[in-house]
């Protein structure tokens, strides 16, 4: 288990919200980083809850196996599909440019 | 900065630096359903209409596994001699693009369904184990066109257009331990490597395996390390590699460009990198940093995996004969010697002369066309042997029309064009071309005569039982036939002639 | 049968009469329409409301009944459905600007069961932004108000349903439950909620929060409706992985026994004490002492993690709605926005800047510190430790239900707060959800039943039942025999002492 980690800066914040992709505001960058540290503090707490022998739950429900088997079902038609999209060209949708490569 | 990077040739790179490699296969099964939901997976289908709310990863959309991926995933796993997973879980891989409609792919992380296996490949005669260190589930993006700019490329475009088509479809991860080699064989083995799975796969039909169709993809992970040194160099990932040989070459080149850069005192950066088919280059792309933290987590919407060892070995009583116990069992059937099996694995033409056999043909004469003549002509475009657009069935009914003597191995090579071309069967070319050998012996019988009677210096050596001069009459009856002549016939009525 | 009279109905007594022929499924959806149009401008539960789609329906299921079709119990009721979950052809926000005019071209199933069981869908109801709020206050598109007062909060997320079930707009609706938001609401609102074993209802189409926490449930007036309506949305769907492949619990036989002799009741210590309004503690206990005079066996259980339980909650949560969230990129579908003052932006940054504009405070705050949690070197501190704090948590209630039948504590720690009181202090309201998160950190049911009104405030107060995994029907069974015991006490149900909201206009 690592150490205890406390505090979070504001240069943090930018790189969360980076990762977030979500464009924060000068004021809501500020926002964040003081309130989030009292957040974390309260949260801290589950660090000491529980050792190392104890396995983390993903599920709440333990069920193994669940598949479907593989039969085709009819898909959603283009004009479903494209409908809510805020732009579309050649039965595709349309992006801005795609900067790097994933 | 890299354009301008000076690059050391192959053989002095390895005089000073040993490469260090790791190989990436994706496969994508070839499943009728994707592997989180139940569209279809056609390949080439006109874009957008394999798509539902959970592969366009509308709100609310959830994934359900299909059963018949994890079975591939097993047996995949299986025939690379891995373990498989008593337990195990998805995990969700979070970042975005835009190809990728749930700005999270849903894959596996420490827990991959098959681990610790490896395979063992020949190059040059000598066996080489390679560490298979995990094979997991995951899923495929979708495809991006980008419009605009100079290129049609990703730099430059003014704005993508996506199709989800392909956006959930199963993908099996395949990733090596770290391979390290005699540092000459490096590029032969990386190829020999992804060869050899695709033979593996595709014997286990659950997948197309086609390199050229981006179901099997391979990146090269390479890094340099000094002679005598234990420490591991930065690494390059190349993509983008579309066929065995590029393997090879993509291998060659980053040896290369990272001692070029280490000699000059430079550091190589840590980047995914693209394969230029055309310069036999690799070129920059995406640049790794510490920014990329893809935040995995096991995937809550989705069941936890625990194939029970039942399954297991119900599963593992259905993998075909293992390639490298088949390879020995067939040399043996044919009767090949250890020089020609070697062509023949390295030709890739193994699978071709097993159905060309089957298809009633002689195994050596099987060997003799795609070793030879299909070798050459693939030689010639640079393409691979199953896509010249000659199948073994084909050239069983080419031989076959050679044996019953209708036609000779020279007149073969003009149906092997005529069939090419799209003319028809193999019976049809030999009929359109007017390719038919004159077995008359009347029409083959006045040949001769007139051969003769132009050189009668060669038919009184004959008489006198130099047989080796009855070829000057065979050629001038062949040329008067322009080759449409069984040239056994010929020469059995010469000496009957003369005798 | 007048309007009001017709509104004032229970579900079931509505099903019955519609079964009678006493009146028609249009009438009571027309009731029901004629109510939303009179009290909601100033309620504000629905976000949006579908009157020619629901007396189709009710019109539709009137001829079916005449031709003497055989339909389903509750066929003709007309119900509200909570904005995060998928309506084909109706549109669907989730509360938030980024999904502004969104249409879904598919059902999720609780929707299509609806559908299927003939049930006039009113509209949509208002929510915190995807969910994440206590008070709805969070909603993009404005508030909700309590119906028993109009200048407080009706709890949260599911507000919109509780109040217009509370209101008498609608005798059903659906709810989410990821950490209380059918219960809380339900306590502050003076109605019964009800959250389901984690996976006993289907949640396709029910637009994601924290995957491993919600769950849909009904929203209702009474206990019974409550179990009519857990059947019919119930069940086991192989559209999502986390189902139950079970039949749902026998709720409606339980709701309908409502006997509490001999049954094992356990008080959680570790809910009730500090921070707990004295009206709220005054009317739990009372509560207990009518169950205990009923015949239950009423004993005090300690569940020692719960200490632990609203932190691993609030990393848990967020970490996963991070990457629920993610795919509100502004690609393929909702709201996209160019970034300002950039010429030519590229995909990266229109997807930042649309999901600047397109998202609430508050899911901002959970995403980034989600992001954080899951981040790389952090992980194992925050989202793994959380996550072991689930198993703790589930070897105790295991330990706890090993000695009883049901557990029970005061639902919400307070009644309903005024508005904008906590908005600006995101650690209060989230301490509200004490007593409810546990449920779902463990995967087990909740029902919050009314049992008064505080004496301070005169507000209502919920008690709230939980029993193990897949033992729903304990919960109905309890909370029907407490309902009853109430009743007789109170001469009649707590929900006719609301106030008349027509006459306060």
């Amino acid at each position: 288990m690592s150490e205890p980690v406390k505090g979070i800066s504001r240069d943090d914040v930018v790189h969360l919200a980076g990762l977030a992709r979500i464009d924060l505001s000068e004021a809501e960058l500020d926002h964040l980083a003081s309130e989030l540290p009292l957040i974390l503090e309260h949260v801290a707490s589950v660090q000491q809850a529980a050792g190392d022998d104890v396995p983390a739950m993903s599920h709440p429900v333990p069920v193994d196996n669940v598949f479907r088997e593989d039969v085709v079902r009819p898909s959603l038609t283009p004009e479903e599909a494209l409908a809510a999209a805020p732009a579309s060209d050649q039965q595709r949708f349309l992006v801005p440019k795609i900067l790097g490569e994933s | 900065m890299s354009e301008t990077e000076t690059l050391v040739p192959f053989e002095e790179a390895l005089t000073r630096y040993d490469p260090v490699m790791g190989l990436e296969i994706h496969i994508e099964l070839n499943t009728a359903t994707k592997m989180f939901c139940a569209c279809p997976t056609e390949f080439g289908a006109e874009p957008n209409t394999q798509v539902c709310p959970v592969c366009l990863a509308l709100p609310g959309a959830l994934p359900v596994v299909n059963a018949k991926a994890v079975e591939s995933a097993i047996r995949m796993g299986l025939a690379l001699n891995c373990d498989i997973a008593e337990w195990c879980r998805f995990a969700r891989k979070n970042y975005f693009y835009p190809d990728m409609p749930k700005n999270f792919q849903t894959s596996q992380y420490d827990e991959p369904i098959a681990h610790d296996g490896f395979v063992e490949v020949e190059v040059d005669g000598e066996t080489y184990r390679i560490e298979i260190e995990r094979a997991h589930m995951e899923e495929d993006t979708g495809k991006a066109l980008h419009v605009g700019g100079a290129t049609g490329r990703i730099h430059g475009a003014d704005f993508s257009l996506v199709d989800y088509n392909r956006a959930g479809i199963p993908l099996i991860e395949i990733v090596t331990r770290t391979i390290e080699v005699p540092p000459d064989k490096a590029p032969a083995v990386a190829r020999a490597y992804v060869a050899y799975v695709r033979d593996l796969i595709g014997g286990l039909g659950v997948s197309d395996v086609r390199m050229d169709q981006g179901s099997l993809r391979a990146d090269v992970n390479l890094s340099l390390k000094p002679k005598g040194s234990t420490v591991l160099g930065t690494r390059s990932e190349t993509k983008n590699v579309n066929s065995f040989r590029s393997v090879e070459r993509a291998v060659r080149f980053e040896i290369s460009r990272h001692a070029g850069i280490l000699d000059a005192g430079g550091k190589v950066v840590q980047e995914t990198r693209h394969f230029q088919e055309d310069t036999g280059t690799t070129l920059p792309g995406r640049e790794k940093s510490d920014a990329d933290d893809y935040r995995y987590f096991p995937e809550p919407d989705l069941a936890p995996v625990s194939p029970s060892r039942e399954w297991v070995e119900e599963l593992r009583l259905t993998l075909p004969e293992p390639p490298a116990v088949r390879r020995a069992r067939l040399q043996a059937d044919w009767g090949f010697s250890d020089l020609d099996m070697r062509d023949t694995i390295g030709a890739g033409a193994l699978d071709l002369i097993v159905e060309t056999v089957e298809a009633g043909t002689t195994p050596q004469a099987a060997k003799k066309w795609w070793l030879g003549e299909m070798a050459r002509r693939a030689n010639e475009t640079g393409e691979d042997l199953d896509s010249l657009g000659i199948t073994p069935a084909q050239v069983a009914e080419i031989q076959a029309l050679i044996d019953a003597g209708r036609i000779n191995d020279k007149l073969a090579r003009s149906v092997f064009d005529g069939v090419i071309a799209g003319e028809g069967t193999a019976e049809e070319v030999v009929v359109g071309r007017g390719l038919e050998v004159v077995s008359d012996d009347g029409a083959l019988g006045a040949a001769v005569d007139r051969a003769i009677a132009g050189d009668p210096d060669a038919a009184q050596k004959v008489r006198d039982g130099n047989l080796g001069v009855a070829g000057a009459l065979i050629g001038a009856v062949m040329k008067e036939m322009r080759g449409q002549a069984d040239a056994g016939r010929v020469r059995e009525l010469i000496l009957e002639k003369l005798s | 049968m007048t309007e009001r009279q017709l509104t004032r109905l229970s579900a079931d007594e509505m099903a019955r009469g519609l079964a009678a022929k006493e009146f028609t499924s249009v009438e009571v959806t027309q009731a029901s329409l004629d109510r939303i149009a009179s009290v909601d401008g100033d309620i504000h539960a629905f976000l949006h409301v579908d009157p020619e789609g629901a007396l189709a329906t009710a019109a539709d299921v009137d001829d079916r009944r005449s031709n003497g079709e055989q339909l389903a119990h509750l066929a003709g009721v007309p119900i509200a459905v909570k904005d995060v979950l998928a309506t084909k052809g109706m549109v669907t926000t989730c509360g938030s600007k980024i999904l502004d005019g969104w249409i879904p071209p598919y059902d999720a199933t609780v929707t299509a069961k609806i559908k299927a069981a003939g049930l006039p869908i009113l509209g949509k109801t208002n929510m915190d932004e995807f969910a994440m709020g206590s008070s709805t206050e969070h909603s993009a598109y404005g508030p909700t108000r309590n119906p028993w007062d109009r200048t407080r909060i009706p709890g949260g997320s599911g507000g919109g349903s509780a109040a217009a079930v509370a209101a008498f707009e609608a005798p059903l609706a659906i709810g989410t439950d990821t950490g209380g938001s059918i219960r809380q609401p339900g306590a502050l609102t003076g109605t019964v909620g009800v959250k389901p074993t984690y996976g006993g209802v289907s949640r396709y189409g029910l637009v994601a929060m924290a995957s491993s926490l919600d769950q849909a449930g009904p929203v209702t007036r009474t206990v019974l409706d409550a179990a009519l309506l857990h059947v019919l949305m119930g069940g086991h769907d192989p559209m999502d992985s986390t189902s139950i492949p079970a039949a749902v619990p026998g709720v409606v036989a339980a709701a309908r026994r409502a006997d509490v002799k001999g049954l094992r009741i356990g008080v959680v210590t570790e809910l009730g004490g500090e921070g707990f309004q004295p009206g709220v503690r005054a009317r739990f206990d009372e509560a207990v002492e009518l169950l205990t005079g009923a015949g239950a066996e009423v004993v005090e259980v300690s569940i020692p993690s719960l200490e632990h339980a609203l932190a691993a909650y609030y990393l848990i949560l967020p970490s996963e709605a991070s990457s629920n969230l993610a795919k509100f990129d502004a690609m393929r579908y909702g709201v996209r926005v160019a970034p300002a003052g950039v010429d030519d932006p590229s995909a990266e940054q229109v997807m930042a800047s649309s999901r600047d504009a397109g998202f609430g405070d508050e899911v901002k705050r959970r995403i980034i510190l989600g992001t954080y949690a899951l981040s790389s070197g952090y992980y194992d501190a925050y989202y793994g430790s959380a996550q072991k704090v689930r198993t703790l948590l589930a070897r105790d209630f295991a330990a706890a239900f090993e000695g009883v039948d049901v557990l029970v504590s005061p639902t919400s720690p307070t009644t309903a707060y005024p508005l904008g009181d906590k908005l600006d202090d995101p650690l209060a309201m989230y301490l509200g959800d004490v007593a409810t998160i546990p449920a779902n950190l463990v995967g087990i049911p909740g029902l919050s039943l009314p049992v008064g009104l505080a004496d301070e405030d005169g507000l209502p107060v919920g008690l709230q039942f939980l029993a193990p995994q897949q033992a729903d029907d304990r919960l109905y069974n309890a909370a029907a025999a407490l309902e009853r015991l109430l009743e007789d006490k109170w001469g009649a149900p707590m929900i006719a002492r609301a106030p008349e909201l027509e006459a306060a206009r």
